[in-house]
C-alpha cells in the first residue's frame, strides 16, 4: 500500500496536496469543507493589513472551447481583519489537527511589524508559516509582496526577522517574476528559511476588449496587470522548480498549473515535496483532489514506490544543459496508417511550419466507411531532423511516434566537441538555470 | 372532387410540430464549440467532397474566431446557394461523410448546420457581400430559376453580365421553393436565398414561360447568350390501368403541394400507397404521414438492400411509422365513383444481377394482393421536359433524354448553354450548383471573357 503522508519541513501532512492561499482558502467554513474533501493542507489567503478589493478581480483565458485555460487575478489579501483570520484558524485546527494549516503572511516591512504577525500566527495553532514575497500586483507598489521577493537582500533580511522569533518552519513562497529565482531561493536559505515554495503568479494582461478597448479584467473600462496561473503556467512553473531543486537543498512546495494528479506527480518528480492547488478549485470546486489521491496512489503502486520520497526529485538529474545533451541521439516520425485519419496536419505543419519531411498523401488507397479516401501522408526519414512536430499536431493519440535510429555513432554533447576542438572558438554553453 | 376517404385534420400547432425542421439552428455556443472540434485539415477531405469545393475548414474556422462575415463570404463565393445547401445537402454523402472524424471514431463535424449557422447570419442581418460587376454590355437569359440557373446568374452577374432570369414558376427558386420536404426548408426560405442573387442586379420574370410569353427567337435576338437551367417535368406514369383516377399524384405535384398551401388544406388520403424508394419517395411517405395519414405504405419491386434512398431519409421515414412492402409491385389501381379505393399489387422474385450489378424483379403468379388505399403517389422519377427542349432549334438530347453539352456545357446550339438536372438527369442541388458555375465560366469563356474596363 502506498503511503502518501510527507514529511515537509518538520511537519507531517497526510497527503501532498495543499490548498494554494488564495480565495479558496479565504475563510475556515471553506478550509475545513476541503480538509472534509480530503485535502491534506491549506496555506490561509494571505494575513496582513485589511485591504480594498476592486470589481472584478478575475480574468481567465479559453483555449478553443476549453475554458479558463490560463486564469489571472488582481485581488488582493485577505479583506478580513487578522483577528478574524487568526481566530479561525484556531477553530479550524481544533477540528482538524491532523491537516496542516500555514498561515501565510504579509506585512509593512518593518522588524516589529513581522515580529507580531508571527507570535498571533504561531498563537492561533498555524503549522507553519508562509512568507508571501511573491504577489505581484497591488501589494508590491507597497513594498509588499513581490517588491521583496524580488531583491535578494530584502528577502533575506525579512527571512532572518521572522526566523528570529519563529518557532514553527518558514516557508519563502517566491515570484517568478525576476531574473533568476535561484538567486532568490538562495538568499531565503541564507535568511534562514526551512522551505521555499514556488511559483507564485506571473506578471500578466489578460487581455483587450476589443469593442471598449477595455484591458481585462475590467474594473470600470480599467484594468491593470495581476498575477497568471492555471494548467498554462504549469511548464514555467516546472522549469523554475527544477532550477531550485538543482540549486538549493530546502524543501520545496511547488506551485502552478496543478490540476490532476499526473500536474502533482510530475512537481513531485522534479523535487516538490507538496503542491499547492489553487485555479483548479476555483473552476471545479474542492472535490478535484479525490482523483488527485486517488490518482497518485494509483500511480505509485503501479511504480512500486511506496512513498513519495520514492520518486521525489527523480527527474531533476535529468534536466540538465543544453550543451550536455547528446547531439548524436537520432529518432525520426512514423506515422501508423492504420491509425492515420488523413488530416494532413502534420504535413502542413512540417512544410510550412519545420524542415519539409513529410510528403502529401499520394493515393486514396484506405478509404474511411462512407468510401471517401483517407489521406495517408509519408514521412521522408532521411531529411527527418526528429523535431517531433508531426507527432505535437497529430490528432490521434500514438498515430506518430518518434522511432529511435541507430546512428552508429557514440554519444557526442556540444560541449564535448567543444572540449575535443581546439581549432573552435566557440565556448562551452555557459550553465544557467 | 373528393378523396375517398381524407386524414383526418391536426391542429395547426400539430402541423407545424409535424414540419418543423428536422435539423433546427444552432445558436452562437453551439456553433462555436462545434466549430472548435474541427481539426484544420491541410486539403480537406470535406472540401473536395462537395461538387462545389467549398473551403470547410476555411469557413468553419472563421465561425470559431466570431467572423461570421467572412465566414458567409467564404460560403456564397463558392456556392451562392449555401444556405440552402446547408439545409438539403445529403451531407451524409458528401462533406461529413468525408470528414476526418470517422477515422477518428467521433461523430463527423456538423458541416451543413455550421454552414447555416453562418448564411443565416448575413441573410438576416441583410448583409450584402456581393456586388455585381461592372457592366460588360452583354445580356444573358436564364431559363428556369432552379439552383443552376440562379448560380450561373449570380456567376455572371459578379463578371458584369446584365442577367435576366425567365422562370414559368410564381416564386423563383424552382424544386428548391417547390420540390424540397417541408421540413428541410420552407419555401420563404428558397426565395429568400434568390433575394441574394437579386442583390447582385439579377432580373427576375416570374410567371414567364419561355415559347409562351417569350419566343426562342426573341431570345436568340436579345440576349448574347442564354442558359438552359430548366430541371426535369413531371413524374413519369406507371402506366397501370385505373392510373386515371382520382387520387393518384405524382411525387413532385405532391410535394409542392405541401409547399404552397396550408398544410390543413393539402389533401391526403387516410391510407396512402407510394410507389418508388427513392428520396423524393421519402419526402412522400413522411409528408403523408406528417399531414396526419393513418397507413401509409412504401412500395418497391426491389428489396431493403437495393433501396435507392439514402440511409438516413430510410431511416427518417421508419421513424415516421412507414410501413415497406419490399419486393411488391403494383398491378392496378381500383376506384368507386372515380375515386381511389385501393392497390392492387403482386409480389416479386428478384433474378439475378443483371450488367450494372442490379437484380430485376420478376413478379410471382398467384401472389396478387389488395391494399386498401385512398391515395397512390407516383414516385418513380422525374420525366425530362423533351418537347420544350425539343422546340430549341440546335439544341440537342441525349437518348435518356437529357441535354447534350460539351465540356464547357455549351449545347448544340452555340449560344445556349445548360446545366442542371436538365443535363445530368437529376442529381442534388449542390451539384446543379457546381454546375450552373462552371456553366457560367464556359459561357463567359466562348464570349471572349469581356470585362469593362476603366474602372
Amino acid at each position: 500500500m502506498t503511503d502518501l503522508s510527507v514529511k515537509f519541513a518538520g511537519i507531517t501532512s497526510p497527503n501532498p496536496f495543499w490548498l494554494a492561499s488564495g480565495p479558496p482558502t479565504n475563510t475556515g467554513g471553506q478550509v475545513m469543507r476541503a480538509f472534509d474533501a480530503g485535502w491534506g493542507g491549506a496555506v490561509w489567503k494571505t494575513i496582513g493589513e485589511p485591504i480594498v478589493n476592486t470589481s472584478s478581480r478575475y480574468g481567465a483565458i479559453d483555449f478553443n472551447g476549453v475554458k479558463v485555460m490560463g486564469f489571472n487575478n488582481i485581488e488582493l489579501i485577505s479583506d478580513r481583519p487578522s483577528e478574524v483570520n487568526f481566530r479561525e484558524i484556531y477553530e479550524v485546527k481544533k477540528r482538524y489537527p491532523k491537516n496542516l494549516v500555514i498561515a501565510s503572511l504579509m506585512v509593512e516591512s518593518k522588524r516589529e511589524s513581522w515580529h507580531q504577525m508571527v507570535r498571533r500566527a504561531e498563537d492561533a495553532g498555524s503549522d507553519a508559516l508562509e512568507l508571501n514575497f511573491g504577489c505581484p500586483h497591488g501589494m508590491s507598489e507597497r513594498g509588499m509582496g513581490a517588491a521583496v521577493g524580488q531583491v535578494p537582500d530584502y528577502t533575506e533580511m525579512i527571512t532572518g526577522w521572522v526566523k528570529e522569533v519563529a518557532r514553527i518552519p518558514v516557508i519563502v513562497k517566491l515570484t517568478p517574476n525576476v531574473t533568476s529565482v535561484t538567486h532568490i531561493a538562495k538568499a531565503a536559505e541564507r535568511g534562514g528559511a526551512d522551505a521555499v515554495s514556488l511559483i507564485n503568479t506571473i506578471n500578466s494582461l489578460m487581455g483587450v476588449d476589443l469593442e471598449s478597448f477595455s484591458p481585462r479584467p475590467s474594473v470600470g473600462g480599467k484594468s491593470s496587470h495581476g498575477g497568471y496561473c492555471g494548467p498554462a503556467v504549469k511548464p514555467i512553473a516546472l522549469h523554475l522548480l527544477s532550477s531550485v531543486a538543482k540549486n538549493s537543498k530546502l524543501p520545496i512546495s511547488g506551485i502552478g498549473g496543478i490540476g490532476y494528479w499526473n500536474d502533482a506527480a510530475e512537481h513531485i518528480s522534479l523535487g516538490a515535496s507538496t503542491v499547492q492547488v489553487c485555479t483548479a478549485a476555483m473552476h471545479y470546486g474542492f472535490r478535484i483532489v479525490e482523483d488527485m489521491i486517488d490518482g497518485l496512489s494509483q500511480y505509485m503502486d503501479d511504480h512500486g514506490f511506496r512513498t513519495i520520497e520514492d520518486f521525489r526529485g527523480r527527474a531533476v538529474p535529468n534536466v540538465m544543459d543544453w550543451g550536455d545533451l547528446d547531439l548524436n541521439y537520432k529518432i525520426v516520425a512514423k506515422i501508423d496508417s492504420d491509425l492515420c485519419i488523413g488530416c494532413q496536419l502534420c504535413y502542413v505543419a512540417c512544410e510550412d511550419g519545420a524542415h519539409q519531411c513529410i510528403e502529401p498523401y499520394r493515393d486514396s488507397a484506405k478509404k474511411n466507411e462512407n468510401g471517401f479516401g483517407v489521406h495517408v501522408p509519408r514521412i521522408i526519414e532521411d531529411e527527418c531532423v526528429g523535431c517531433n512536430l508531426c507527432a505535437l499536431v497529430c490528432p490521434v493519440e500514438n498515430c506518430i511516434t518518434m522511432k529511435q535510429v541507430d546512428a552508429g555513432e557514440t554519444p557526442m554533447s556540444w560541449n564535448d566537441r567543444v572540449r575535443q576542438s581546439s581549432a573552435t572558438l566557440s565556448l562551452p554553453f555557459p550553465s544557467g538555470d | 372532387m373528393p378523396l375517398r376517404d381524407t386524414a383526418p385534420k391536426l391542429s395547426p400547432e400539430q402541423y407545424e410540430k409535424n414540419f418543423a425542421e428536422i435539423a433546427p439552428a444552432m445558436n452562437q455556443r453551439q456553433a462555436v464549440t462545434e466549430a472548435a472540434r474541427c481539426l484544420y485539415c491541410f486539403d480537406a477531405p470535406c472540401t473536395i467532397a462537395c461538387p462545389t469545393h467549398i473551403d470547410v475548414p476555411g469557413f468553419i474556422k472563421k465561425i470559431s474566431t466570431g467572423n461570421l462575415r467572412g465566414s458567409a463570404r467564404e460560403i456564397l463565393s463558392a456556392n451562392i446557394l449555401g444556405h440552402s445547401c446547408g439545409r438539403v445537402c445529403p451531407t451524409e454523402v458528401l462533406c461529413e461523410g468525408a470528414c476526418v472524424m470517422h477515422e477518428k471514431g467521433e461523430q463527423p463535424i456538423e458541416i451543413g448546420r455550421l454552414q447555416r449557422y453562418a448564411v443565416d447570419y448575413v441573410l438576416e442581418e441583410k448583409i450584402q457581400l456581393f456586388h455585381p460587376g461592372a457592366p460588360n454590355g452583354r445580356r444573358v437569359a436564364c431559363i428556369g430559376s432552379g439552383p443552376a440557373s440562379l448560380a450561373c446568374a449570380a456567376e455572371l452577374a459578379k463578371f458584369g453580365y446584365d442577367v435576366t432570369v425567365f422562370d414559368r414558376n410564381e416564386l423563383p427558386g424552382g424544386l428548391n421553393t417547390y420540390g424540397i420536404a417541408a421540413y428541410k426548408s420552407r419555401a420563404a426560405d428558397s426565395v429568400r436565398e434568390a433575394d441574394l442573387v437579386k442583390q447582385l442586379g439579377v432580373k427576375f420574370r416570374q410567371k414567364a414561360e419561355v415559347g409562351r410569353d417569350i419566343s426562342f427567337a426573341d431570345l436568340e435576338r436579345q440576349f448574347d447568350a442564354v442558359f438552359i437551367g430548366v430541371g426535369l417535368g413531371e413524374t413519369w406514369a406507371l402506366n397501370l390501368p385505373g392510373e386515371n383516377l382520382h387520387g393518384v399524384y405524382g411525387a413532385i405535384e405532391f410535394i409542392e403541394r405541401t409547399k404552397v398551401q396550408p398544410f390543413h388544406q393539402v389533401e391526403v388520403g387516410r391510407r396512402v400507397a407510394c410507389i418508388g424508394a427513392g428520396n423524393t419517395a421519402i419526402d412522400v411517405v413522411t409528408a403523408a404521414r406528417r399531414l396526419g395519414a393513418e397507413a401509409v405504405y412504401l412500395i418497391y419491386r426491389r428489396g431493403e438492400p437495393e433501396m435507392p434512398a439514402f440511409a438516413y431519409e430510410y431511416e427518417l421515414a421508419k421513424r415516421d411509422g412507414v410501413s415497406f412492402l419490399w419486393q411488391t409491385q403494383p398491378v392496378r389501381v381500383l376506384g368507386q365513383n372515380g375515386a381511389v379505393t385501393a392497390l392492387e399489387c403482386v409480389r416479386t422474385q428478384l433474378g439475378l444481377p443483371d450488367a450494372k450489378g442490379r437484380r430485376n424483379p420478376a413478379p410471382v403468379p398467384g401472389t396478387e394482393f389488395k391494399l386498401e388505399v385512398d391515395m397512390v403517389v407516383r414516385a418513380v422519377g422525374q420525366k425530362p421536359t423533351t418537347d420544350f427542349l425539343k422546340a430549341l432549334k440546335g439544341v440537342e438530347i441525349n437518348s435518356d433524354g437529357t441535354v447534350k453539352i460539351n465540356d464547357r456545357h455549351q449545347t448544340g446550339h452555340p449560344q445556349f448553354f445548360a446545366g442542371g438536372d436538365c443535363t445530368n438527369g437529376g442529381k442534388e442541388v449542390v451539384d446543379a450548383v457546381a454546375e450552373g458555375m462552371a456553366a457560367a465560366k464556359g459561357l463567359d469563356a466562348w464570349l471572349g471573357s469581356p470585362r469593362a474596363v476603366g474602372r
